[in-house]
């Protein structure tokens, strides 16, 4: 309990520690430094009331603060990883961490999907979690993805996802890898239909995702400060030995070079989730019969 | 002579040998005792090379004499033009590619390309593409789906380039569009890694109907360095990295993400570069043979399948 009261000079990974706070506790934001009262913290999205900082969330959480009340139904809870390198390295068996990985988490794997609906808005939903395995992407994450996108494709409804996570799950190897063409060759046939992607990225999140399904939304969005990049800060400083400005690839330095499209506090992404689908879905719906239009 | 591994270290004398033999011309008992000290070599080679470990392909697939995309180009195509430049920001040097003949066949040659010496590497960025590349591969990606050209992409990249510059410029976006790209091509397209496939940098142009890897090539999640350091919190446990991720062309012939392996000259393709581009194309040739036999409906929907059942895991 003692060493959340530290400081910590940059972003730290403190998510954990917080989660186990007593509700009477003052928690320090690790960006502005100043002493938040933990109730206040979560009656604000555990956005900091002072700063804005976005702490992060659980896809639980993530769902309970984006999607209409109750309106969550998940699907394929319980697949797992089988292993496929049967891998071990310094930390263990990644057969037991696996199993640790999930207590820790209390989910079975790093992506949840299900129905939901935004302001009464129905959508497939699908949000990372990054408590599990760093909310890294191996075979089961890929293979619910793309149920989530062919769910989506089959019942007409548009997709939504929520990204955290370091990228590859190194311990599934090559397996991890190809997930990146499994999930874009099946987000290439839903884009033959009509319905919209929306790709949320978080802080923070890097290669495996946004070097795949998570920069090739309709609409690609973030929020505040989060930190959203091909390479990890800490490898770009070693391997380039430069040091990177502040903003580097944050949200706004993402908006800036053009990569996103908004960045929108999460307070606020609800409600213009709601509007773009509706919009999306609307012109959907009016123009149902026509073809599909064809690039030359 | 070619430089050795350290694997191979108990050849210099032999080598030394075969070299001298080799100076000092050709006469009636030289050249018997040069087949002789040649036949030796490769008896030996052979004995080294029926057992590296992975980290030793590791160190063969980089070796510095190893034939490159360029190499390929010049001794196994013919007519090979090189077109430069995304249309938008800049020319990557570390990505090559233009139309080339194969065997009577225009095809698209895609190839990530490396340096021979510093001055080259520093101009190639050492074989790691920035955006502009995989940029640059796109557009000659749809060029040749508008052509009807098949595509044959050359992989050989320790990673894509990853400095503020590439983020800058969106070095994850450019590469999940080449992805997409690459796998919605409506024409046949043949993926070869010739030395190095390096994470998501290797897979922009490796969406391929047909992977073949060269005996020594490896594909990996991330360089075995890069693993160590993250895994075993130590670089030096590369070797380690190497053997337990899983990397190797046998690896990936085993988990079904390889299509075939291309047998390699004895000692590796750098020992006899013409064989390795007689191998590497006459391989790709059949394969667009067959792959020209599909109706392109089925090529497409034979792609889709070959990453959506993709399993490795349980309900
Ligand atoms: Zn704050």
């Amino acid at each position: 309990m003692k060493d959340i009261f530290k400081r910590h000079p940059r972003y730290p990974a403190q998510r954990e520690k917080f989660e186990a706070l007593p509700d009477n506790l003052w928690i320090r934001c690790p960006k502005c430094q100043e002493l938040v009262y933990a109730n206040e913290l979560e009656s604000n999205l555990r956005v900091c009331p002072k700063c804005k900082y976005h702490f992060g969330l659980t896809a639980r959480e993530r769902i309970d603060a984006t999607l209409d009340e109750g309106s969550f139904h998940e699907l394929d809870a319980n697949m797992r990883s089988v292993d496929p390198l049967r891998f071990s390295a310094l930390e263990g068996v990644y057969s037991e961490k696996l199993e640790q990985y999930a207590e820790k988490a209390g989910t079975a794997e790093s992506f949840l999907y299900g129905h939901g609906a935004i302001e009464g808005e129905p959508l497939v939903f699908g949000v990372t979690e990054f408590k599990y395995a760093g909310g890294s992407m191996g075979a089961v994450f890929g293979e619910k993805l793309v149920r989530a996108i062919e769910l989506a494709e089959r019942e007409s409804l548009p997709l939504v996802t929520v990204s955290s996570g370091g990228g590859a799950r190194m311990q599934e190897g090559t397996v991890s890898l190809m997930q990146m063409a499994k999930t874009v060759a099946a987000l290439n046939r839903f884009k033959e239909q009509r319905l919209p992607y929306i790709s949320i990225m978080v802080d923070p999140c890097l290669g495996g995702m946004t070097a795949s399904y998570a920069m090739l939304g309709d609409v690609n969005m973030a929020e505040p400060g989060a930190y959203i990049g091909f390479a990890g800060r800490r490898v770009i400083e070693q391997t380039m030995r430069q040091k990177l400005p502040q903003d580097a690839a944050t949200s706004e330095f993402l908006l800036h070079h053009g990569m996103i499209d908004l960045v929108t506090p999460r307070a606020e992404i609800p409600s213009l989730l709601g509007r773009l689908l509706r919009m999306y879905v609307t012109s959907k719906a009016s123009s149902r019969r026509e073809p599909v239009a064809q690039l030359a | 002579m070619p430089s050795l591994l350290d694997f191979e270290s108990s050849l210099r004398h032999l080598e030394h040998e075969l070299e001298n033999v080799r100076a000092r011309g050709s006469n009636g008992s030289s050249s018997e005792q040069q087949e002789r000290l040649q036949a030796e070599l490769e008896n030996q080679l052979r004995g080294i090379y029926a057992s590296l470990t992975a980290w030793q392909k590791v160190q063969v697939s980089r070796h510095l004499e190893r034939p490159y995309a360029l190499d390929y180009l010049q001794l196994g195509f013919s007519d090979f033009v090189e077109l430069h430049g995304d249309r938008s920001f800049a020319d990557d040097r570390a990505i090559i590619g233009g139309p080339a003949v194969l065997d009577s066949r225009t095809v698209m040659v895609i190839g990530q390309q490396k340096g021979r010496d510093t001055r080259e590497n520093v101009e190639r960025n050492f074989g790691m593409p920035h955006p502009e590349g995989y940029r640059k591969a796109e557009r000659l990606m749809k060029q040749a789906e508008r052509l009807g050209i098949p595509v044959v992409t050359l992989i050989d990249i320790p990673g894509a380039s990853a400095s503020l510059q590439d983020e800058e410029r969106g070095q994850s976006e450019a590469i999940a569009s080449s992805i997409s790209t690459m796998l919605a091509l409506n024409v046949p397209t043949v993926a070869v890694v010739i030395g190095e496939g390096g994470s998501g940098g290797a897979l922009a142009i490796a969406c391929a109907d047909r992977l073949y890897m060269l005996e020594y090539a490896t594909f990996t999640v991330a360089s075995p360095e890069a693993a160590a350091a993250i895994l075993w919190r130590d670089a030096v446990k590369a070797p380690e990295a190497a053997q337990n991720m899983k990397i190797t062309a046998d690896d990936l012939m085993e988990m079904g993400f390889a299509d075939g392996i291309i047998p390699e000259p004895i000692g590796g393709a750098h020992r006899d570069r013409s064989a390795a581009a007689k191998s590497v194309t006459e391989l790709a040739t059949r394969a667009l043979n067959e792959l020209d036999s599909l109706p392109r409906e089925e090529l497409l929907a034979r792609r889709y399948e070959k990453y959506r059942d993709i399993d490795f895991f349980r309900e």
